[in-house]
């Protein structure tokens, strides 16, 4: 017995079960796992209690278990224009933001990618190093830019273009800012990735035989970058779709979005059916996005 | 167009700092420079409180989430079959863009049934850790994977062949070439911990307030001076490590190109020598 274990442990299969098996069993258990409790939860009615939802499971008299699924939560997200318009509304401006900050990124990584190897390695940390820094403090940055008496009204009103200060925090204009800036480095590095690797001489024969710089972008530099234009859009969607602080402290009671609604629905109205259900909805939404980037990652990283 | 963006990125920053040297109570009000937020800062115990817990935490969830992830990275790219291969893959990639209301919700929810079921855990500093080691090791498993993508498999298999058993080429081999990845990763999971407040709010505890939850609590109610001071004393702590950390890398780096170099170099000569010896 102590021999067989002896000869398994040192053969290499044992080895590849162990170290798979660690990894596995933690993500089927946290990651895994509070999915399906979440979903069994959304399919529950809410009752005043601890905890304060309708058991799923539960036995008759004759002792066969039966199930009570619920679909009013769902139901109720449908025909509530409020949640539908949230939904709608966390769509829009997740798709506009991902479209800025392409617009944005794009140029800074076309710059980054075309310059010295020096200057590379610097403009990169310098892109990478504000994503080390608190995320929370450089949404708080932009509160003491935007308000009222900010630093860009006070600005504005100094140099006398503006007599009373433009509204701008607590407004739809300050949640696509907040997001942009976040989000950003996000969009730059995949570009950047894909960018540094395009064939310059593809340009050079392009414009050789008479190519504008514009037919050339969008014939050959774009169709190139595609991957990382992919990527690049869904790591700035997916998690801005869901986004809480930013829509909260710059947003204020103006923006709704998706994730504010589920984060209050669940802390200040304790209704876990109907967060529940308000989770399981924008995973829906998110699911094929995440699986577009799923495949992405898997490609890149092995290499492909 | 790149000093635009530059400038972007930068400019709130620096006015985060420039204004936790204002005197003045009204943030964007400059009414001559001080020190005093700094002074009430130190003076403050809730903050020392709630960074201590979250050291504590970001400490701990770095150092699981770096073993972890690294077993899961060289899962990913090493073991090429196995049952449930794509599940996997999968549960390693979507913590990297899920929403963090999704994961916080459905980690509480766990936690709760748990809890419920076999007493245990209490909600505090270890669902916390729990939670944060759960999308940490997402990260420190990417970062250990195109690590070993990048890194010629012959070592390990040429160690087999001579004899050395998995174990054996697991510490001698494979540990060795990942430890720039393992740095990198343990650096990116403590500061994943230390910068989440979303994550933490759902699965957090009475009493148990971490700094970003703290600096959030704050935040809500207007700006505060003391805010810019804690973030001018963090954004020089972190740019300081992200510095060093990267110096010691591009080090490494370079230390084990020129080895890569001298390696061929070796293996050229011999090629040269062997006519002249036969």
């Amino acid at each position: 017995m102590r021999d067989r274990f002896k000869k398994w442990i040192e053969s290499s299969s044992a080895w590849e079960s162990i170290i798979v098996a660690i990894p596995y069993v933690w993500l089927f258990i946290f990651f895994l796992i509070p999915f399906f409790i979440v979903l069994k939860i959304s399919f529950a009615e809410y009752i005043l209690a601890s905890p304060p939802f309708s058991t799923l499971f539960s036995l008759a008299d004759s002792g066969a278990m039966y199930m009570t699924v619920i679909f009013d939560n769902f139901i109720y997200l449908w025909e509530d224009s409020l949640y539908r318009d949230t939904y709608v509304n966390s769509l829009k401006i997740s798709v506009s933001s991902t479209i800025l900050c392409l617009l944005v990124g794009y140029p800074i990584a076309y710059g980054i990618a075309r310059a010295t190897p020096t200057a590379k390695k610097i403009m990169l940390l310098m892109v990478i190093l504000p994503f080390w820094t608190s995320f929370l403090l450089r949404v708080y940055a932009w509160i003491g830019l935007l308000s009222d008496q900010g630093t860009i009204n006070s600005f504005l009103m100094w140099i006398g273009i503006i007599d009373s200060p433009i509204k701008m925090l607590y407004t739809e204009f300050a949640v696509y800012v907040g997001i942009v800036y976040t989000y950003v480095p996000f969009m730059i590095l995949p570009l950047f990735a894909s960018i540094e690797k395009l064939d310059m001489t593809l340009h050079e024969a392009a414009a050789d035989l008479g190519s504008r710089p514009f037919t050339i972008f969008r014939t050959i530099t774009i169709p190139l970058t595609m991957p990382g234009i992919i990527a690049g859009s869904l790591l700035v969607f997916i998690p801005a779709t869901g986004e809480f602080v930013i829509p909260d402290l710059l947003g204020g009671g103006n923006v709704l979005m998706i994730g504010k609604v589920l984060y209050s629905e669940f802390n200040s109205n304790q209704d876990w059916p109907i967060a529940s259900a308000v989770a399981i909805v924008l995973l829906f939404l998110l699911v094929i996005p995440m699986m577009i980037y799923q495949k992405y990652q898997a490609k890149e990283s092995s290499g492909a | 167009m790149l000093c635009l963006g530059f400038a972007f990125l930068y400019i709130p920053i620096f006015l985060l700092i420039f204004y936790s040297f204002n005197y003045s109570k009204v943030v964007p009000v400059w009414g001559g420079f001080s020190l005093r937020w700094y002074v009430e800062l130190f003076q403050s115990e809730e903050i020392w409180k709630s960074v201590v817990l979250s050291l504590e935490i970001a400490i701990m969830n770095a150092t699981f989430a770096t073993l972890l992830g690294a077993l899961a990275g060289i899962t990913m790219a090493r073991i090429k079959q196995f049952r449930g291969r794509t599940l996997f893959s999968g549960m390693i990639s979507a913590p990297l863009v899920m929403p963090e209301v999704i994961t916080g919700l459905s980690l509480l929810l766990l936690f709760i049934t748990m809890a419920e079921v076999i007493g245990w855990p209490t909600r505090g500093i270890t669902t916390i850790t729990i939670a944060h080691i759960t999308f940490s090791l997402a990260y420190v498993a990417v970062i250990v994977q195109s690590r070993l993508v990048g890194v010629d498999e012959s070592l390990e298999e040429a160690a087999q062949d001579l004899g050395a058993k998995p174990f054996r080429v697991l510490i001698d081999i494979t540990i060795p070439l990942l430890a720039p990845a393992l740095v990198a990763g343990w650096l990116l999971a403590f500061t994943l911990s230390l910068d989440d407040l979303v994550i933490a709010s759902f699965v957090s505890g009475p009493g148990a307030n971490t700094l970003p939850m703290l600096i959030y609590s704050r935040v809500k109610l207007g700006l505060k001076p003391d805010v810019n001071a804690l973030a001018t004393i963090i954004i020089l702590i972190v740019s300081i490590g992200v510095c060093i950390a990267g110096w010691i890398l591009s080090r490494q780096e370079r230390q084990r190109v020129l080895d890569m170099q001298m390696a061929e170099s070796g293996k050229f000569d011999q090629n040269e020598d062997e006519p002249v010896r036969a």
